[in-house]
């Protein structure tokens, strides 16, 4: 018996002061410490400041060094589209200066109408890699353009994952703002906008927009001046970036409704909102693109009210305080009986002036949000984006993975105590929820509030697990110690026993039964509310099941790493001009786009003309430097209509519109030889939509077969003999031998020996994913007469009624 | 034509010159030309005899005009003796030496000859020309599928200026096949080459127009321009970078290309195309990168042994005729291979042209780009070539980095010799660089440091700043008060640690005296606890979270009163000698209520932690 005691006390001495965990040092031996602990304490706080500046860091490098992936697997270089333009535009920046950057007119580009580029373009991207090109230089370190607008994206999302820890720490303490950036590093939605390469608007708006609103909190927490101009400086920078600005000026008001409405309006609310509306408008007016919209259009509309709404609120809550409470109902009642009859006017005039402006004051992307079905019915345009359609299920899971599921309990969190700022995170999230579901593009918009939202989840059930786990430690050493304390032997309860005493004691201390399941605990998190002066304990969960919690947590952070790593490395790092496809003999480069670019830059004339669809219209204007008809840009539909009509008409309408049009060069991108899927084939409908859209003799039915689009035997004489499909199948057959197999859409093609008449084919990358053709000039004159009475009598007979099929006549 | 017609002045000019220099005879002229490639080269070798009286120190050498504006290299080496008795050869240097009544159309060149020819004395010269641009693509534009013909021009007999006793003229084409050529009077063609002559004794400028029609399929890539920058590193490279434009200077492509014709048969239906080139680097070149203006070019190979490195690239397309591309090459070089020291100077050591084969450039730009601080710069080259110097800027680069530029206009690859540059330079001012970085971040810490410990406050005396002083103080005092605490909470445990010694040993005595140094120890720390609590009563932005710390306190000293009751329990009852059962039912409420207490007041200091 007294060798168990001892084996007992033994067991206490080693880990005596394990509840100490609390206090510094404790491991010292007690007369050590009395002289050490004043400085180590304070010691502690530093470090703790120190440690979460190099988690930051660390988490910078993580959210830089993630993205990396494609200049390492691939190089470093532009990707996609979009990014072109960008560059393009940087390159022009940075060679001119910034005042013929607001004047640029430029006329390689929608030819022959042109684009004023200064005013048609959210500079915020451009100004910012342009001044960051500016200041290397002036420090002597020679990166070219092209590098740093590779980086700019991989440097703009570490900053956005600081400002998520900042705007988290506002919402929910230093732990949550930790986890919320490692998350928003590596989340892959926003990977998949901001590899290396991919120079886009949404890489630097990104961070502008969690920045905002960390500013916007930050103010609404403070009540500071200082920082509500800041606010509106952000802003400013965001309106700048992206067109997604609007969703700012729409979200804050929402929230300041939300907060008048939940009566929790304050001086600090005011602050926080009113500099926003009139500094942010004022500087939003002075970025060329927005201009007076920023005053003229709907999207803003929200702000202007709320604006209105909060005045009022605050001369309410200013005359209340002056007013007995009887002499202020009297006042309420007459105020609004009469406010009614004056808002309805200003409603009323609100309306008419909305209404008289054609698309009743909202652009077609902004209408397609609100009303998902929108564009698809009205402007095939839009629709034809493939970023533009609603997300499907498994888009989510791919952008966000686990956090869709942390998603639920950061709200719950959230709710716990609800805060001015919780409520905004809350709003923000639901908004972006929504938006999400309506284009897929704005998932962009919804990750970092899911990141947000799952950094304060995770931390609190880390929050909650580990404090059950250190509080049963401190209570196993405690009752270790009282047992040891005993002078009688015999008292030995095990420790399983004492655990148990402990949880029960717990658990009618805080009357809660224990829980089941690990989404439960985090659901039913209490906030230690440090300010709610209750003598409540925390929650503490049984150790065993909060052992388990942070062993499933952990597991699934890591498998939320390990599903982003992959995103990032294999999913998101295609810079899509290059292509490359494993073989059994090793990776094989398909090249072809830049080498068309690179054949048309050479060896045509500056000033020649290249048709192409609109998709490849900023890469040919920014790597072949030629003039294009359409672009990315899609500000014409009449005129993409007429390159969409032009390819889908025979060979001689074609050639009279693109004659007409000055086009010396016709390019079309071809995925049958090496089965590449999206090739010109497959967009053909999208151009026979839009074409027929604004040219009616276009009808979509001429080229499908029972509804079906098809390019063989079975297809239509009128999809046959359409110029996309004979410039995409021209010689084609011959590559295999008579067969023509369309590896791609994996059939025969329908028309195999054709001649081209009014065309020429002038080059045809190595793997024929691109093919240049060149318009073949008049003929002569007298030749032409001939032909041309006789072609009248035979022509006339098939079709009767369209005569002019091309639209410049 | 005109050029046909011209010739014809050429050679009635020539006949009225005829009598003018004729000291010396050629005695025997051998020419060959040899047109493989886009680059024609000639050598010629003569034997040359003074027949006069005079000692003659040079030999003129006379080209048309036409020629000579395409003279790339004109080089000339003497033999002395003759068959076996050969002695060594010596390179003659050259120059322009018109005379003042030469017609414009004739351009005369003056090979120095080692020591004067004096009278019966011969010698043999070798003359090596190398000329551009002077094959003429017939027809100029072809389609994919036609052959690239050239149409060569030259004079049967070489218009010296010298009686010719005995001369002859080779001239060999790229394959077997031949479309036309001018036949004289003994003309030969046989196994890709044509022979004119043996033409024996011609007067001086003698004239006969021959024209050769050709196919070649050779690589007829000319680089437009090339810009070429070494730039040295003493930390051990020597980084190379050459940009290239490159167009195919044979005959113009016109018409379709297809590239079904082009994969299908290669060698018929682009035969005129070249497709890739081939580079020789030096050994050991490595960091090798291919690319243009949009980015990396995949099509490109290296093999590599010891002597040299070679770098296959193909350009982004097939280079047809009169298709042109741009494309960067880079490479890092070792740099103990190409910098030595000698006698306080440095020089670098590096070839002047381009590594491509039989490549023509039109026009070369050689930058070389020394270490920011070289001094003394001088650069000897061995050929004629422009010169000039200005400075790069590059890394942390204060005063720059002079740059030595050097052209030359048509450089053929026989221009592809070493030529140094020569400079002073410092090994410390290498460390300067890193200092440099150093003393930065340096300076950036102290700043950050400064920062963190300075106060930036504008108004000492507003409210705001008070008040942050004031809550400032409260905070320190807060601090202080909760190391006392922590230190009394230390002292219990001490105290309940004596009481388990107690129950193993029995040795009352260290047990009170634990207790005798544990009560002087609280009474002290109760005693610095007081001013502190008075301070945080007094100070009005202590007020709401004074309750808080003043409960701790007195729960604190409720504790304390508890733990002490219970040692002084078990110790009598140890004195006593009474049960442990006994002590235990004693002690058992006390103890209840001591861990009520140490819950609730590590709860309040969890709060004042929080603080």
């Amino acid at each position: 018996m007294k060798a168990l005691i001892d084996s007992e006390i033994s067991r206490a001495h080693t880990k005596p002061h394990i509840r100490g965990f609390r206090r510094p040092l404790m491991a010292v031996p007690v007369d050590g410490i009395i002289k050490q602990s004043t400085p180590s304490s304070s010691l502690r706080f530093a470090f703790g400041n120190v440690l979460a500046f190099f988690i930051l860091l660390l988490i910078g490098v993580l959210a830089f060094s993630i993205r990396l992936f494609s200049v390492i697997k691939y190089e470093s270089v532009i990707h996609e589209f979009d990014p072109y333009f960008n560059y393009r535009v940087t390159q022009f920046l940075t060679k001119n200066g910034i005042y013929d950057f607001w004047n640029w007119f430029d006329d390689r580009t929608w030819y022959p109408l042109g684009r004023v580029i200064g005013g048609t373009v959210y500079p915020g991207l451009t100004l910012t890699a342009g001044t960051i090109w500016k200041v290397l230089h002036s420090l002597n370190i020679p990166l070219s353009v092209e590098t740093v607008c590779v980086f700019t994206a991989p440097v703009f999302s570490a900053f956005a994952a600081w400002a998520a820890y900042l705007l988290t720490k506002e919402v929910k303490g230093t732990g949550a703002g930790l986890t919320a950036a490692v998350l928003l590093a590596m989340v892959p939605s926003y990977i998949s906008r901001s590899v290396a390469g991919s120079y886009d608007n949404e890489a630097v708006a990104i961070f502008a927009l969690i920045f905002t609103f960390y500013l916007y909190i930050k103010t609404l927490n403070t009540g500071s001046l200082f920082y509500a101009t800041l606010n509106s400086i952000s802003y400013f920078y965001m309106v700048c970036s992206w067109g997604g600005y609007t969703f700012i000026i729409n979200l804050i008001p929402m929230h300041v409704l939300l907060c008048i409405v939940t009566g929790r309006y304050s001086s600090r609310l005011y602050i926080a909102y009113a500099p926003l509306v009139v500094l942010g408008t004022l500087l939003a007016a002075l970025v060329p693109v927005v201009g007076f919209n920023a005053v003229m259009t709907s999207e803003h509309f929200a702000s202007f009210l709320v604006f209105i709404v909060i005045h009022v609120v605050a001369l309410a809550y200013y005359i209340k305080g002056m007013l007995s409470p009887k002499m202020f109902k009297v006042a309420a009642t007459l105020v609004i009986s009469v406010g009614l009859v004056v808002c309805i006017g200003v409603v009323a005039v609100l309306v008419a002036v909305v209404a008289s402006s054609p698309t009743k004051g909202w652009s077609g992307r902004s209408l397609s949000l609100l009303d998902p079905t929108y564009a698809s019915k009205y402007i095939p345009i839009i629709a034809s984006v493939s970023e533009h359609q609603p997300p499907t299920w498994p888009s989510y899971f791919m952008d966000i993975n686990v956090l869709a599921f942390l998603v639920p309990a950061g709200i719950i969190a959230c709710f716990s105590p609800l805060s001015d700022a919780s409520s905004f995170v809350i709003l923000y999230l639901v908004m972006s929820v929504y938006f999400s579901g309506v284009m897929v593009r704005l998932m962009l918009v919804f990750a970092p509030a899911a990141c947000i939202m799952s950094g304060i989840a995770l931390s609190e059930a880390f929050d909650v697990c580990t404090r059950s786990i250190k509080y049963y430690i401190s209570k196993l050493s405690e009752s270790l110690q009282t047992d040891a304390g005993d002078i009688v032997p015999g008292n030995n309860t095990s420790p399983q026993s004492d655990v148990i005493k402990t949880d029960k004691k717990d658990d009618l201390l805080k009357e809660r039964p224990s829980r089941k399941n690990k989404k439960k605990e985090k659901e039913n998190i209490e906030k230690p509310s440090v300010k709610s002066k209750t003598e409540k304990r925390p929650l503490v969960l049984p150790v065993e099941a909060s052992i388990f919690a942070l062993f499933l947590i952990i597991l699934l952070a890591a498998f939320y790493v390990i599903h982003s790593v992959w995103a990032a490395a294999e999913a998101y790092s295609a810079p899509s001009i290059v292509l490359t496809s494993h073989s059994h003999d090793g990776l094989h480069v398909f090249d072809d786009f830049r080498e068309a670019y690179a054949w048309l830059s050479h060896n045509t004339e500056v000033d020649d003309k290249v048709a192409s669809w609109w998709d490849y219209g900023y890469q040919t204007t920014a790597m072949a430097n030629r003039t294009v008809i359409v672009d990315n840009n899609t500000w014409n539909n009449t005129h993409i209509a007429t390159v969409g009509t032009a390819m889908s008409s025979p060979e001689k309408d074609a050639w009279q519109i693109f004659n007409s049009l000055d086009v010396k060069y016709v390019l079309v991108v071809f995925g049958g030889l090496v089965g590449y899927p999206s090739d010109d084939i497959n967009k053909f409908l999208w151009m026979v939509r839009i074409g027929g859209g604004v040219f009616p003799h276009i009808k979509e039915p001429d080229y499908l077969r029972d509804g079906q689009y098809r390019i063989d035997s079975q297809a239509t004489p009128t999809m046959l003999n359409s110029l996309m499909y004979k410039l995409s199948y021209f010689r084609f057959v011959e590559t295999d031998g008579g067969k023509g197999y369309d590896r791609v859409r994996r059939t025969e093609i329908g028309k195999k020996y054709f001649k081209l008449t009014h065309f020429e084919e002038v080059f045809t990358t190595h793997h024929w994913m691109v093919r240049i053709y060149k318009l073949k000039p008049q003929r002569n004159r007298i030749r032409g007469k001939t032909k041309k009475s006789k072609s009248k009598t035979t022509s006339a007979t098939p079709r009767s009624g369209t005569t002019k099929r091309n639209p410049w006549h | 034509m005109g050029r046909f017609r011209f010739d014809l002045l050429l050679l009635l000019l020539a006949v009225h010159w005829g009598p003018a220099l004729s000291d010396l005879v050629i005695s025997k002229l051998d020419r060959r030309i040899d047109l493989t490639s886009q680059i024609v080269r000639m050598t010629i070798s003569l034997k040359v005899e003074n027949k006069g009286p005079d000692p003659v120190s040079k030999v003129s050498l006379t080209f048309p005009e036409h020629q000579a504006n395409n003279l790339a290299l004109l080089v000339a080496v003497s033999t002395e003796g003759k068959g076996k008795t050969r002695g060594p050869t010596t390179n003659l240097p050259i120059k322009i030496n018109q005379p003042d009544d030469s017609p414009p159309s004739l351009i005369w060149y003056a090979a120095i000859l080692p020591k004067e020819l004096v009278k019966g004395e011969s010698l043999t010269i070798d003359v090596l020309a190398v000329f551009t641009h002077t094959l003429r693509a017939f027809p100029e534009k072809i389609t994919q599928s036609e052959p690239q013909l050239f149409l060569f021009q030259e004079s049967a007999h070489f218009p010296s200026p010298y009686k010719v006793k005995s001369q002859s003229m080779t001239v060999k084409i790229p394959s077997e096949n031949i479309e036309s050529y001018t036949k004289l009077e003994n003309t030969k063609f046989s196994n890709s080459e044509i022979k004119y002559g043996p033409y024996e004794n011609l007067p001086p400028f003698s004239y006969s127009p021959v024209i050769i029609h050709f196919p070649s399929n050779k690589p007829f890539a000319v680089a437009q321009e090339l810009i070429r920058e070494i730039e040295i590193s003493h930390w051990g490279n020597v980084q190379v970078t050459e940009h290239y434009t490159v167009i195919h200077g044979g005959a113009k492509s016109t018409g379709e290309f297809s590239r079904l014709d082009f994969q299908t048969r290669p060698h018929v239906r682009g035969a005129s195309a070249f497709r890739n080139l081939l580079a020789m680097l030096p050994p050991r070149a490595h960091s090798i990168y291919y690319r243009d203006a949009i980015g990396n070019i995949s099509t490109s190979n290296i093999y590599g042994d010891s002597s040299k490195t070679l770098l296959e690239i193909e350009p982004r397309y097939p280079m047809f005729g009169g298709w042109k591309t741009s494309f960067t090459i880079g490479y890092g070089l070792p740099l103990q291979d190409f910098l030595f020291q000698s006698e306080g100077t440095r020089f670098l050591n590096i070839t002047f042209g381009s590594p491509m084969n039989d490549i023509l450039v039109e026009n070369l730009t050689v930058k070389v780009v020394l270490p920011e601080g070289s001094k003394d710069i001088s650069v000897s080259v061995p050929f004629p070539v422009k010169q000039s110097q200005e400075t790069k800027f590059s890394h942390l680069d204060i005063a720059g980095r002079p740059t030595i530029v050097v052209e030359k206009i048509n450089v053929v690859p026989e221009h592809n010799q070493y030529f140094q540059v020569h400079y002073k330079f410092s090994n410390i001012s290498l460390l300067t660089e890193p200092l440099m970085l150093i003393f930065g971040f340096f300076s950036l810490f102290v700043a950050c440091i400064i920062y963190m410990h300075a106060d930036f406050t504008i108004s000492k005396s507003s409210a705001s700043y008070l008040a942050k002083l004031q809550w400032d103080e409260v905070l320190g005092t807060i601090q202080l008060l909760q190391d006392i605490i922590n230190r009394c909470l230390l002292v219990h445990d001490k105290l309940e640690a004596s009481l388990r010694d107690l129950s193993r040993t029995g040795d009352v005595q260290a047990c009170k005296a634990v207790r005798k140094a544990a009560d002087n120890l609280l009474k002290d720390l109760s005693k610095e606890s007081k001013p502190l609590l008075s301070l945080l009563q007094s100070s009005p932005q202590a007020a709401h979270i004074f309750p808080k710390v003043e409960e701790l306190v007195v729960k604190e000293r409720d504790l304390q009163e508890k733990i002490m009751l219970k040692h002084t329990m078990v110790v009598d009852s140890y004195e006593k000698k009474s049960g442990g059962r006994d002590i235990e039912n004693r002690v058992a409420s006390i103890q209840q209520k001591i861990t009520v207490l140490k819950q609730e007041v590590d709860d309040l200091v969890e709060f004042v932690e929080d603080i």
